[in-house]
């Protein structure tokens, strides 16, 4: 039985969850990293992607946005601009961004300075997506 | 002497307003409770950035970042929030009063404003003072798109060089009663306080992805717009404070008037029936006589 530690999810609406989980997964800037109990300090830059815990049986998905998470050995913060659980998910609007922001994306460049706004809504969109096929299993 | 029928016509208009100023107060009611409630999901992430912010600040130097750093310049900006309506007591007289000394205190520097409240917009349109920029807060909920809005043209503003302070007037919320109005400077950012940060470094290392430099590079444009989302906040809940404490007065000097007005047409009603009595009973007498 492996040790639990605090799972801290916070956006500026609302703190979203605060439960006490086994592992957890979360898209980091570099690369999806996990997170088990006694993690070292540890601090970095979140992308748009899903995140996922788990507690026993017990498994949860959840699309997040750009943000940031900080790693303590028995806690874990994760700060975000929005996280949405698979059931607030609207599948027809995240379908429907997903295809708008892929054509917006084609159009621009990569120096636009709409580029990367557009890029994280096209990722968001995706993660939702993800999180709610997940859902239905 | 006005007549018996233009008293009843005051009566009414005062009964009018006093419908109207109860409504107001009613729905100043509601919107501060679900304003409160967002203040209150709002403060963790918050104080959750605040913190992190502390722990990496004291580790880099304040030249680290060009938010950190002070320019040693005298262009200073003056970030205004007010309401977009009025009808909420002193309120708005007490922020742009704020911003008034503020601004004579500041007088030597080159000054400019934000304005974000059509009240503000309105009291500095003809004052000679440089607008950066003018916009109504909008109705329904504080967005936090927004304060995200606002934020990105501070800060690119401040990195052009076009800027070398930003300092930010709102109204705290205290409680339905009091609000207070502050000014905080927001840029460039002042390192938080020593005794929190210690508290962290106790913790060990911190491990940094990407790096130290480029996490902080993300998270303080991320402060400003915290700081820009809270003050939105604080100031829709202030605002609809004041509105229903201005209300709920109106409304009982509205209920005295009408006391008073009644009073008055009752007795003056009085006054027209003894008079038409003593005229018949006078009018009898000379018959009789």
């Amino acid at each position: 039985m492996a040790d639990n530690f605090l799972l801290e999810i916070v956006t500026p609406y609302r703190k979203l969850l605060s439960k006490e989980v086994e592992e957890l997964t979360a898209p980091g800037a570099e690369g999806e990293f996990g997170v088990l109990s006694g993690h070292t300090p540890f601090l970095t830059v979140l992308k748009p992607g899903e995140l996922s815990f788990k507690k026993g049986s017990e498994l949860g998905h959840i699309a997040v946005s750009r943000g940031y998470a900080e790693v303590l050995p028995d806690k874990t913060t994760i700060l975000v601009d929005s996280a949405e659980f698979a059931e607030e998910i609207d599948l027809e609007a995240s379908k429907e961004l997903l295809s708008k922001s892929e054509e917006a994306l084609k159009r621009l460049n990569q120096d636009d300075p709409e580029y990367s706004s557009t890029a994280a809504s096209y990722d968001m969109a995706e993660a939702r997506l993800r999180v709610k096929e997940k859902q239905r299993g | 002497m006005p007549s018996l029928k233009d008293i009843k016509r005051r009566i009414k208009s005062v009964k009018n307003t006093q419908q109207i100023t109860k409504a107001m107060k009613m729905v100043s009611a509601a919107k501060l409770k679900r304003a409160q409630d967002e203040i209150v999901a709002a403060r963790p992430y918050a104080e959750k950035m605040l913190g992190l912010i502390a722990s990496l600040a004291s580790k880099t130097s304040p030249d680290s970042h060009p938010l950190l750093a002070s320019t040693g310049g005298n262009k200073v900006a003056v970030l205004l929030y007010t309401s977009d309506r009025g009808l909420c007591g002193g309120f708005n007289t007490q922020l742009l009063r704020i911003t008034e000394r503020f601004l004579r205190e500041h007088s030597g520097s080159e000054l400019s404003l934000y304005l974000i409240g059509k009240r503000g917009t309105e009291y500095f349109k003809r004052r000679g003072i440089k607008t950066l920029k003018a916009r109504a807060i909008g109705s329904g909920r504080p967005n936090y798109s927004s304060a995200v809005e606002i934020a990105n043209d501070v800060i690119s503003a401040y990195l052009k060089g076009e800027l070398d302070e930003v300092h930010i007037i709102y109204s705290r919320f205290q409680s339905a009663l009091t609000q207070i109005p502050v000014s905080q400077r927001l840029l460039p950012i002042s390192t938080p306080k020593a005794a929190e940060t210690k508290e962290e470094a106790d913790q060990g290392e911190f491990l940094f992805e990407p790096t130290e430099g480029a996490v902080l590079a993300s998270l303080l444009p991320k402060y400003v717009e915290v700081q820009a989302f809270r003050a939105l906040l604080e100031t829709s809940a202030s605002e609809h404070g004041a509105r229903m404490t201005a209300m709920d007065s109106a409304s009982k000097n509205a209920a005295e008037m009408i006391g008073a007005l009644t009073l008055k047409y009752n007795r003056l009603r009085q006054a027209a029936i003894t008079k038409e009595l003593m005229e018949i009973i006078g009018g009898a007498e000379a018959l009789k006589g």
